[in-house]
Order: structure tokens, then C-alpha cells, then sequence
């Protein structure tokens, strides 16, 4: 089952550029959350927040509270390193590890975690992949070159990759911008597959996919969350003028 | 500008690019075939095999000399990759500014630095503390002169891995020091080793630094702890000396070295064909 993420007044800097102004948002449960605003609105740092990723850019910071089953994940003695494995990503660019198998890029994570046993790496790439949608495609190949496949196919692969460690919240950065129309369709069937089993908030440029994918949607627009609600509503009845402004195309 | 003059330019630049360019490496081939000349005739397979015979005796080969290089290198490549490669890494790596600025400048004027200068070096802390010339002073001296140039080779090849295979393993949840260790290093390894090539090719052939910490032998090392013959000191013996027959086996002797520079480098390339980040 998904976690549910409660973010209270989380601000996030790079240097001294505030990017993120106090923003409050709940990602639902075992629901598809859909972050848009245009280029610059601090909608990629904002998921980025969410499993502790932006304080790795040297000169970031992050202040406010996320909350991941009632615990602040910036809470004092926190370990990044366990948030990730319990919110996982996945990149604008499909980046599978190019030295490593398809197979060893799913072990990745469980290996690196110290999981050392072969039948139960196999059990989870299996399982991983399955999940990923990816598993008939490459059961036959999973000792070639992960950067062998096809650009769906990698990010896919970079899915499973993210699966196979077992996270509660699958965080989406942009992950079709760079895959082709049907490569997309395919990565959106699977996020309503996933979305059962965990939940997943995804960031993305294009409306039509938030409107596609998503049950909830929070229009950002210079650092602050302008609107947020069920997704019908924020595309068919904006509060906000600059919502409309933007799902109607006259800006960004 | 008419395009008949734009054109006569163009042709211009390019015919004076590429006479420098054949200008560059003609050096190199008339050494390469000068060496070929002049050496081709003393090499043979005792030339491999044997010890050098007394002075007026003829043949006799170069073999202590070949092992004496190769245990030295070792010995070097043991002492200087570990610390060049890990630190690279953590100059590339580093979220920190100051202490890698400095590093990186510390180690650009190492390698600006005369090979002798390392030699005096491990003369003082090994040679005299030890009493006696060895095969690790030699190896201390070309260790040093190694750990600069891997320094900032590796630093360079690990700064060229994308920062999105970085992400994607913190975002998997491993922690950083495994990320740069499993993930950030093999997909550097290409270049990492062509940066280990280039420092053994020039520990190869250094010889000042060799004089007064390996100081040569004529005989089979005998120990570590022992003075070590080395391949670019047997080719000074000999070319300094006034026999003829000597001055053959120096050139022989500097054809060997090259060639094993050679193919080493070869291997090392052949072995990391493919598997790089530089696609």
C-alpha cells in the first residue's frame, strides 16, 4: 500500500533564490498527484523536496515540514539514505547505469542494500519488471547493456529499477518528455497500473497528461502553488484566473 | 567578403592546419624509425633472455633490466594508484570548494615538478635512513611522480560521468560513498585507465629520479631492499659508454621500452573497449 505525503509550508532555496515559497500540499494515498506551472516554477525542486534529493545540489536548502505517515522526513536524525529507498524516482532522461546489465540494473538498489542472495535478487527483478511492464520484453535479454534498449524501454527499466527496492511513494519527474507518443501511452498505462500499490505524484509539462493520469493536480506558477484540487476541477473550473490563464494556453 | 575570397581563405586554413598537424608527429616517426634502424639489429632472443656480459664480451641481454622495470613500476603503481585514483575521485566528487582547489593546485605544480626532484626526495627518506640503494626508492621515487598525473586525470574522467547516473542511484537510496564507488567509478573506467597508462608510459622511461634511488645492477634484483637494475638506466650505462657494440644494445634497449609502453597501452585499451559513459 502507498503512503499519503502531508508537505506543510516547505520553502527551498538554492543559494540565496528562494524557489519554493511556502508551499501546503497533500499527495493522496494510492492516487496519481500531477504537478504542473510552467518551466522555472519550482515544480521540479518541489518533488525533488519530497524524498530529500534537492539538498544534494551543493547550495540547497530546505526548510518546512514534509510528512510521510505522520513523520517529518526533515525531522532532526532523519537519514536521506532511508527516505529514498521509501520514495523512489524517476528522472526526466531515462538513466539506466550503462556498465550494468538490464538485470543488474534492477538489482541495483537491493544490492547496494546488501541483499546478496541470488534467488531472491531473481524473485525481485522478475517481479520489478513485471510491474514495469517490461518483463516480456526483455525476460530474454536481461544480460545485455541496460543502455541497449529503446528510450521507453530505459525508462521502463529505470520503473522497475525504482520498484524493486519496494517504495511506498514513486516520485515522477517529467518522465515522458523525452519519449516519443507511444512510448508515453505505455508509461501512462502503467502509472494507473502502479497507482494501486503505491502512490505517486508526477510532474509534467503536458496538460493532456495531467488531465490523462491524474486525480489530483497542483498548478505552480513562480515558487507558490497557485491552485490545487481534483484534477476535473482545476481543468474545467479553475478558481484562479492565472490557472485558466494557464491550462487555456495564453501563457507559460 | 565575396564568397571566391571566403573559399581561398577557407582552403588556406585547412591546408596550414594539416601541414602543422604532419609537422607534429614527424618528430615522433623519425624517432620511431631511427630507433627501428638503429636497434632492429641487436634485438634478438637473448637480447630477451640474458644478463649483460662483461665489457668486450659480445651479446648478452637487457633481461635483469626488463624485470628490474617492471617490479619497479609494480612497486610504483602499488604505492601511487590507490592514493591518485581515490583522491581524483574525491576532488570530483567533493561538495566541498576550498581544500580541492588547493589540492588540484598542489598537484598541477607536482606534476610541473622535475622527475630528479622526486628522486632527491626518496633518496633522503628511503636511501640514506636505509643506508643503501633500492628497488623501493626507485619505486617511491616513480610512485610519486605517478599520483599527480592520476590525480588529475581521474578527477577530469570522473567530472565527465553525467550527473543523472549520480541522481539515480541517491534516488534509489544508496548512500553517496557507494554511489561514487559502484556506480561513478566503473562508468569512468576507460578513462581512468588511460590515465594510468599515461603515467606508467611516463614512469617507463624516467631515469634521473632511477640514478641515485634504484642506482642499476647487473645482475638479478636480489631483493627489494636491494640496488635494481631498470631498462632507461641500462640504456644510459650504455649509451654513455664507448663501445660499439654497447651503444647497439641501448638502442635495442630503447625500442623494448617503447614497445612495452606500447603494448601495454594497447591492452589496457582493448580491455576497456566499450563499457564508458561517452557514448
Amino acid at each position: 500500500m502507498g503512503d499519503g505525503i502531508y508537505v506543510k509550508g516547505l520553502e527551498a532555496w538554492f543559494g540565496d533564490a528562494r524557489i519554493l515559497k511556502g508551499v501546503d500540499l497533500t499527495v493522496a494515498p494510492n492516487a496519481v498527484t500531477a504537478i504542473i506551472g510552467p518551466s522555472g516554477c519550482g515544480k521540479s525542486t518541489f518533488i525533488r523536496c519530497l524524498n530529500r534529493m534537492h539538498e544534494t545540489v551543493p547550495g540547497a536548502r530546505v526548510s518546512g515540514q514534509v510528512l510521510l505517515n505522520n513523520e517529518d522526513l526533515y525531522a532532526p536524525g532523519v537519514d536521506p539514505v532511508q527516505v529514498r529507498r521509501r520514495i523512489g524516482m524517476v528522472f526526466q532522461k531515462p538513466n539506466p547505469f550503462p556498465t550494468m546489465s538490464v538485470f543488474d540494473n534492477v538489482a541495483a538498489g537491493l544490492r547496494l542494500a546488501g541483499v546478496r542472495r541470488r534467488s531472491r535478487l531473481q524473485e525481485e527483478v522478475e517481479r520489478a519488471l513485471r510491474h514495469a511492464a517490461l518483463w516480456d520484453e526483455v525476460k530474454d535479454d536481461l544480460d545485455k547493456s541496460g543502455v541497449s534498449l529503446s528510450g521507453g524501454q530505459q525508462q521502463r527499466l529505470c520503473i522497475a529499477r525504482a520498484l524493486a527496492v519496494d517504495p511506498q511513494v514513486l516520485l515522477m519527474d517529467e518522465p515522458c518528455s523525452a519519449l516519443d507518443p507511444i512510448a508515453t501511452a505505455r508509461i501512462e498505462e502503467l502509472i494507473h497500473d502502479l497507482k494501486k500499490e503505491l502512490t505517486i505524484a508526477i510532474v509534467t509539462h503536458n496538460m493532456q497528461q495531467a488531465a490523462r493520469v491524474s486525480e489530483w493536480t497542483g498548478f505552480f506558477l513562480l515558487g507558490e502553488l497557485v491552485e490545487f484540487g481534483v484534477t476535473k476541477e482545476i481543468f474545467t473550473t479553475p478558481r484562479d484566473q492565472r490557472t485558466e490563464d494557464y491550462i487555456t494556453g495564453r501563457f507559460g | 567578403m565575396s564568397a571566391r575570397v571566403r573559399r581561398l581563405i577557407d582552403t588556406a586554413v585547412g591546408v596550414v592546419t594539416f601541414a602543422a598537424a604532419i609537422l607534429a608527429i614527424c618528430p615522433l616517426l623519425l624517432i620511431l624509425g631511427f630507433l627501428l634502424y638503429q636497434g632492429v639489429s641487436a634485438i634478438n632472443l637473448d637480447f630477451f633472455l640474458h644478463l649483460p656480459k662483461p665489457v668486450g664480451e659480445a651479446g648478452g641481454g637487457v633481461a635483469n633490466a626488463i624485470v628490474g622495470s617492471l617490479i619497479m613500476i609494480g612497486l610504483a603503481g602499488a604505492a601511487g594508484l590507490p592514493i591518485g585514483i581515490l583522491g581524483g575521485v574525491y576532488l570530483a566528487e567533493s561538495r566541498d570548494r576550498r581544500l580541492p582547489w588547493l589540492l588540484r593546485f598542489v598537484a598541477d605544480v607536482l606534476n610541473g615538478v622535475p622527475s630528479i626532484v622526486f628522486g632527491i626526495f626518496a633518496y633522503t627518506v628511503l636511501v640514506i635512513p636505509m643506508r643503501r640503494f633500492s628497488a623501493f626508492a626507485g619505486g617511491l621515487a616513480l610512485g610519486l611522480i605517478m599520483i599527480p598525473i592520476v590525480l588529475r586525470t581521474t578527477e577530469e574522467m570522473v567530472r565527465l560521468v553525467p550527473n543523472a547516473l549520480r541522481e539515480a542511484g541517491l534516488g534509489l537510496g544508496i548512500p553517496q560513498w557507494k554511489v561514487s564507488l559502484r556506480i561513478v567509478i566503473p562508468a569512468a573506467r576507460a578513462g581512468i585507465i588511460t590515465g594510468v597508462m599515461v603515467a606508467v608510459a611516463r614512469i617507463a622511461g624516467e631515469t634521473a629520479p632511477l640514478l641515485f634511488t634504484a642506482l642499476g645492477n647487473r645482475f638479478w634484483h636480489q631483493g627489494l631492499d636491494q640496488p635494481i637494475a631498470a631498462l632507461p638506466l641500462q640504456i644510459y650505462a650504455y649509451a654513455i659508454a664507448p663501445y660499439d657494440d654497447w651503444h647497439r644494445q641501448a638502442w635495442a634497449g630503447a625500442l623494448v621500452l617503447i614497445a612495452l609502453v606500447f603494448l601495454a597501452s594497447l591492452a589496457a585499451r582493448l580491455a576497456t573497449r566499450g563499457r564508458t559513459v561517452a557514448r
